[in-house]
């Protein structure tokens, strides 16, 4: 009975990192670069719901919706200010970019609302239920309805929509696309957009299950959501779903059966096994270098 | 071209903005008490002493602990009118590399004495310095026991490692407090290490029964489940926490939720739980923490000091802020047994001074009665256990 709560607890771990990798995963696989400031949109998105819910005592759905807002302009702003102009860099520029959003963010952070840790209050009542001698949370269980949702959601926008249809094609060729009338700076606005509301999800989500809210919070999960996205397959939206079950899931038990010790260690082990022997990543597609 | 303009300015920006946020978190907390200083009277003995500790960051509560108990005790010193104090405090946010960049403003600023370093893996860098230095060094509560090894010029006012970790087992042993014992301790933290280590060895000698031991590190230090799971699989009655409170907040948490709850028992890294911003202390209901101080302590000294840190800060005082006090009288005690006065002496007969009066000195203070220092530089006082009720510490 024990196996199966330390895999609940690897799943509400994991699904964290899934939310999380989702939004990784998105902009990678739509504007083909690795956003690392994603995990400090994260934090900025927690902020805002612990500002909204526990300072000021709003509903906390009004809550959620405001840190989305927030987040997705935030996003919107970071990329027009700090990506858009590189559009046609060489991808390392992009990168360190990247990188250097994440510090700016974490030290305006610092700078506002400064490092004392603070106690978020769980959006939903931290209260869990009994299934026969295994206890699950209600976080854990909205953890993972919200994580299955937003896949499905994403997922079929991506396949069924207008829009998706553009981001698609602007991932497979952006000159193409734009030779084909599709509006490539507004589509790669619009992934970032989306990516970034996710993001303030999976940051109300991260902290009601680890109520711990500091200016770092959101960079190793952060960290560890990237390492899922890459193993489940960097682009692929249930890659990375599964990827953060997995890598959540692979921490937990290895904590639980083999050592609290060197559970990362396991961790980064099986990630580097599978790169070794699927360089793509569990559901990634093998692609052909383009020039 | 135009669009390469823009963002080497961009950057530029970003760079000047990250830079102003690091840089503004640090010097805005230490210029306040730099102007204490002016007030001091003319032709009085005056004494720069230096500080550094994390007055932001995760471990702020005890830096900020720290500097207000100093603060009570700088100002009760300067008000009798001998020897003036001029007290100076860095921010080095529990990071070994800011405290060494603390340290150098501070010798840059002209310090004759140094009280310590806060937290013990910023106080490992800063006391190496001060020992090669040569600058007397007093730490309130760097506990770990590479902050004083081998150097004569160091002295703690806290207890070692060992002695919280070997204390804690003897505590746990003379009270009967558990049948099975288990651990959770963060195994790449000096501290934390430390005090399990000695915690161990007593256990062992004592005959206590420790059933599992389960780690974390810095990289996850989120979720605590399965450590809470596997203590609770073990029958342990009693858990020990010897962890700073951050992690050990998340742990009660966790562990209420899974339905858990053994006797918790922390050491000095516990003290500042209920001061966190929107911590339940309800869930901190039971913990016993093990600490030289206790704020409900009936002693005249306790009360005066009690009532001017509430009457000062609105809160009440933790044992770090009656470590920050108490380091600082006991440097005037010494001070003004030795004579010392920096217009005639420079830092390194000042720390030869202070040393000899430190390794022969009896002093009272808030955290224990009679306590003496080894050539070592440990402390020997003796400990008590503190347990939280209604969200405050009583004495057990």
């Amino acid at each position: 009975m024990s196996f199966l709560n330390y895999l609940v607890s690897g799943l509400s771990l994991g699904s964290v990192y899934a939310i999380i990798a989702l939004g990784y995963t998105m902009v990678y696989g739509i504007a083909k670069m690795l956003n690392f400031a994603h995990g400090d949109v994260i934090m900025v998105g927690a902020y805002i719901c612990f500002f909204a819910f526990t300072r000021y005592g709003l509903n906390p759905f009004i809550s959620v919706i405001l840190a989305m807002l927030v987040c997705t302009c935030l996003g919107i702003v970071i990329e027009k200010l700090a990506y858009k102009p590189l559009r046609q860099a060489p991808s390392l520029a992009v990168l360190i970019t990247a990188i250097g959003v994440s510090y700016l963010l974490q030290n305006l952070a610092l700078l506002f609302w400064s490092s004392n840790p603070k106690v978020f209050n769980p959006i939903i009542p931290n209260k869990s239920i009994n299934l026969g001698g295994l206890t699950v949370s209600y976080i854990t269980l909205l953890t993972i309805l919200v994580c299955v949702a937003i896949m499905i959601v994403l997922t079929t926008f991506i396949n069924k929509t207008k829009l998706g249809k553009a981001m698609r094609a602007v991932s497979e060729d952006k000159g193409a696309a734009q030779l084909m009338g599709i509006d490539v700076n507004t589509t790669i606005s619009v992934t970032f957009a989306i990516g970034s509301g996710l993001a303030a999800i999976a940051g109300v989500l991260l902290c009601s299950a680890y109520p711990n809210l500091t200016p770092t919070t959101g960079s190793m999960p952060g960290i560890k959501a990237f390492t899922a996205a890459v193993f489940g397959g960097i682009g692929s939206i249930p890659g990375a779903f599964l990827g953060g079950l997995l890598l959540g899931i692979i921490e937990n038990l290895a904590k639980a059966y083999i050592s609290t010790q060197i559970s990362d260690a396991i961790v980064f082990g099986v990630l580097i096994i599978v790169l070794l022997v699927k360089p793509a990543g569990l559901l990634g597609k093998p692609t052909r270098e383009k020039v | 071209m135009n669009m390469k303009k823009v963002f080497a300015i961009l950057l530029a920006m970003m760079m000047v903005f990250s830079l102003a946020a690091c840089s503004g978190g640090s010097n805005e907390p230490a210029a306040e008490p730099a102007e204490e200083g002016g007030e001091a009277a003319e032709g009085a003995v005056q004494i720069h002493i230096g500080a550094t500790g994390p007055l932001t960051g995760g471990a702020a509560i005890y830096g900020q602990a720290v500097k207000n108990g100093a603060e009570i005790a700088v100002d009760e010193i300067n008000e009798m009118g001998g020897i003036q104090f001029i007290f100076q405090m860095e921010d080095d946010t529990h990071d070994p590399e800011k405290a060494e960049n603390a340290y150098n403003a501070l010798v840059d600023w002209g310090m004759d004495m140094m009280m310590g370093t806060v937290t013990s893996a910023p106080a490992e860098v800063t006391a190496a310095d001060a020992y090669a230095d040569r600058y007397f060094f007093l730490t309130p509560s760097a506990s770990s026991t590479n902050v004083i090894d081998g150097k004569d010029n160091i002295f703690q006012m806290c207890f070692t490692d060992p002695n919280q970790g070997s204390g804690s087992a003897t505590y746990i042993a003379e009270n009967n407090m558990a049948e099975k014992i288990a651990i959770i301790w963060k195994n790449d933290d000096s501290y934390s290490t430390g005090i399990r280590n000695t915690f161990v060895e007593k256990a062992g000698e004592l005959g206590l029964n420790i059933v599992t031991e389960e780690t974390f590190t810095e990289a996850t230090k989120t979720d605590f489940s399965v450590q809470i799971a596997k203590c609770q699989e073990a029958g342990a009655d009693l858990v020990f926490l010897p962890m700073y409170y951050e992690p050990a907040s998340l742990i009660l948490n966790q562990a209420n939720a899974a339905g858990y709850a053994p006797t918790w028992f922390g050491v000095d890294g516990m003290d500042g739980i209920l001061t966190m911003e929107g911590f339940d202390t309800s869930l901190a209901e039971g913990v016993v923490v093990l600490t030289p101080y206790s704020a409900d302590d009936d002693s005249e000294l306790n009360q005066n000091f009690v009532a001017k840190y509430q009457e000062k800060f609105g809160e009440i005082p933790n044992q770090f802020a009656a470590d920050g006090y108490d380091c600082i009288y006991a440097m005037y005690q010494a001070a003004t047994a030795a004579g010392i006065d920096p217009s005639t002496m420079d830092h390194e007969a000042i720390c030869d001074a202070m040393v000899a009066q430190f390794t022969s000195m009896t002093f009272n203070g808030l955290t224990g009665a009679d306590m003496t220092w080894g050539a070592d530089g440990t402390v020997s006082k003796m400990p008590n256990a503190v347990v939280i009720e209604n969200g405050a510490y009583v004495g057990m």
